[in-house]
């Protein structure tokens, strides 16, 4: 069982982290460029690379070598566009092979566009369909507070998914059963398919949304491994939790970034090495 | 303990078909499992459930007028190894939660047990916002669920017991109103998606399903009468559908379809399809609601208006059956 402390004074833990961030980052270019024409979610892949690196790497308690066990952490990807980002962080710390993750979007893979439940692979839940994520991850809580697991139960979604009114459902439920073994991330990049999320639906002060429905809020750089480790140490131990990452849609291409064009897209081989290069060139 | 006998199923018939379930069937399976679950958005003294409530209080959450929240939480409760029952009127829990009825239940193969409270007309004045008459369609046309519609009180709470063992998703469709009547008097096997033979005949076989089985039974009584036999079945199980019962009533000159449900993507069309692939089939009366919504009423005035009452039933039968000898 892994249980890391997160402690961002150990510099070499948070370089590290980049590091493995930025692997990811380049894993999910890969993969997106080795479906051609098809493409993928990049930009909403990219603004959750910190967080979901920081989850595997320093928040979740899991073991690859018992991925039913009763007490490991749940961590539900509502989010479930971003889902070639969490491959990436499963196939990192070994749920998943390379081989397995090479198969990404070829006909009849289990690893497509939105993840598909599979508890011996690490995936929690069939994300996809925005917001059933948190829902059904309320239940789950409810369950392990009912038996007396000391787990925790990790959701991630996005703030285009909060325009779904299932979303507040759930939030409102979740401070109503008391689950303050529930943290909800939520990956502000700003950006939805079809432009920044204040012009198409304005869901402005989330952080004070979620205070209102019985969270305890925090704010934090979604890019920043280290104030990201601080947000999970700092959680409220009576209520449930909301770590709001304000982060950037396309983050680590500069072509991509705060684009909306690049939500769900493909890349061109020049594409691919120009995006490359950058990842590379941060490595250096 | 559910027993069928004369005098239970007076007693099964005034709680109704969601009372038989919430007040007497579900003890039966609380003491057969520990890990049961029962969830309800706001409708659990419309339910029935205010005993259980009591009886096991850490066993029942009310999430509040959430439909689609309803069965996110249950979902995620089954899928830490517990069974869920979950209840609310039919019609929002199969339309204001459909898709969360596709995703959990029928794609994430979710054990979780859907009740529909008040399906059909059973909410008379509260008018078409209420009627449930879409149900059957909505969730049948979900891969991996099973579909049950019981005919009286009784058989609702055997349809409970059986659907909280199959361990796969189902919905259960609850019909008619308080006093329904009887259908079965004496204990009975039930078996999920096994029809129930109720009366011999071979010139006219009726397919009946939930609250038009017992009415079906008065129309056949009235058909009789003009010395043509007829076959009633209890088709409770809408999916997976009885197909060898079905087949078995070739011999008819007419068959008939019966539902408080619209014609459309019901137990009519069930046999529809199977009787468009089978080919050489006699002819398919589909009695139900003719893809329209109802003028609020009373429950006999909505029956009244849809023609499913016994004597309509019977004309509307006849009418059909004198064109098969033409």
């Amino acid at each position: 069982m892994l249980t890391v402390e997160c402690d961002n004074n150990d510099m070499d833990q948070i370089e590290n982290l980049k590091k493995k961030s930025r692997n990811m980052r380049k894993r999910i270019l890969e993969l997106t460029y080795s479906t051609g024409k098809n493409g993928a979610h990049l930009g909403g892949a990219l603004s959750a690379v910190e967080i979901i690196a920081t989850v595997y790497d320093q928040v979740l308690r899991y073991d690859v070598n018992d991925p039913s066990g009763k007490n490991r952490d749940r961590f539900i990807v509502s989010k479930g566009h971003c889902a070639i980002a969490l491959y990436t962080a499963l196939e990192q710390v070994g749920f998943l092979t390379k081989e397995e993750l090479d198969t990404f979007e070829t006909n009849g893979a289990p690893y497509y566009a939105h993840a598909s439940r599979n508890i011996l692979k690490g995936i929690e839940f069939s994300g996809g369909s925005l917001s059933l994520g948190l829902s059904f991850a309320v239940g789950v809580a409810i369950a392990n507070k009912r038996d007396g697991l000391n787990n925790h139960v990790y959701v991630l979604v996005g703030d285009g998914e909060c325009n779904e009114g299932l979303v507040w459902e759930s939030l409102m439920s979740a401070a109503h059963f008391n689950l303050n073994n529930l943290t909800v991330i939520v990956d502000q990049n700003g950006l939805q398919s079809d432009g920044n999320t204040e012009d198409i639906m304005n869901c402005a002060s989330l952080a004070a949304k979620f205070s209102s429905f019985g969270f305890h809020s925090q704010e934090v750089d979604g890019h920043d491994v280290a104030a990201l480790c601080d947000a999970f140490r700092l959680r409220n131990q009576e209520l449930p939790n909301a770590i709001i990452a304000r982060t950037i849609k396309g983050k680590g291409v500069s072509f991509m970034e705060n684009n909306r064009d690049w939500h769900h897209a493909s890349l061109s081989q020049k594409q691919y090495e120009l995006a490359l290069a950058e990842q590379d060139d941060r490595d250096k | 303990m559910i027993e069928i006998n004369k005098l239970n199923s007076r007693i099964y018939s005034k709680l109704g078909q969601s009372g038989t379930i919430f007040g007497i069937g579900l003890f039966d399976v609380m003491n057969d499992k520990a890990d049961i679950f029962v969830l309800s958005s706001d409708m659990s003294r419309p339910a029935g459930l205010d005993r259980f409530k009591t009886m096991y209080p850490d066993r029942f959450y009310n999430v509040g007028i959430a439909e689609q929240n309803l069965m996110g939480i249950a979902a995620g409760l089954a899928s830490e190894d517990n069974t869920v029952i979950v209840t609310a009127q039919a019609a929002f829990i199969s339309m204001r939660s459909c898709e969360q009825l596709r995703q959990y239940l029928g794609y994430m193969k979710s054990n979780v047990i859907a009740v529909g409270i008040s399906a059909g007309f059973a909410l008379t004045y509260f008018g078409n916002t209420h009627y449930a008459i879409e149900d059957m369609a909505i969730t049948r046309s979900i891969p991996g669920m099973t579909v049950i519609s019981p005919s009286d009180a009784g058989q609702a709470a055997k349809a409970l017991i059986a659907a909280v063992r199959l361990k796969s998703p189902v919905y259960i469709r609850l019909t008619g109103t308080l006093n329904c009547p009887v259908v079965y008097e004496q204990e009975y096997e039930f078996e999920i998606g096994k029809s129930i033979q109720l009366k011999e005949g071979n010139e006219i076989t009726l397919f009946a399903t939930g609250s038009m089985v017992h009415p079906c039974l008065n129309a056949a009584a009235i058909i009789e009468e003009k010395g043509i036999s007829v076959r009633v079945l209890d088709v409770h199980t809408i999916k997976p559908l009885d197909e060898k019962a079905v087949m078995k009533c070739l011999d008819s000159a007419l068959l008939v379809s019966v539902e408080e449900h619209n014609i459309v993507g019901g137990l009519g069309t069930s046999i529809a399809e199977l009787m468009a692939e089978k080919g050489n089939c006699p002819p398919l009366l589909r009695l139900g609601v003719k893809d329209s919504f109802s003028h609020p009423g009373d429950y006999a005035y909505l029956l009244a208006q849809n023609r499913l009452q016994p004597d309509l039933i019977a004309e509307d039968i006849l009418k059909e059956y004198q064109k098969t000898k033409q």
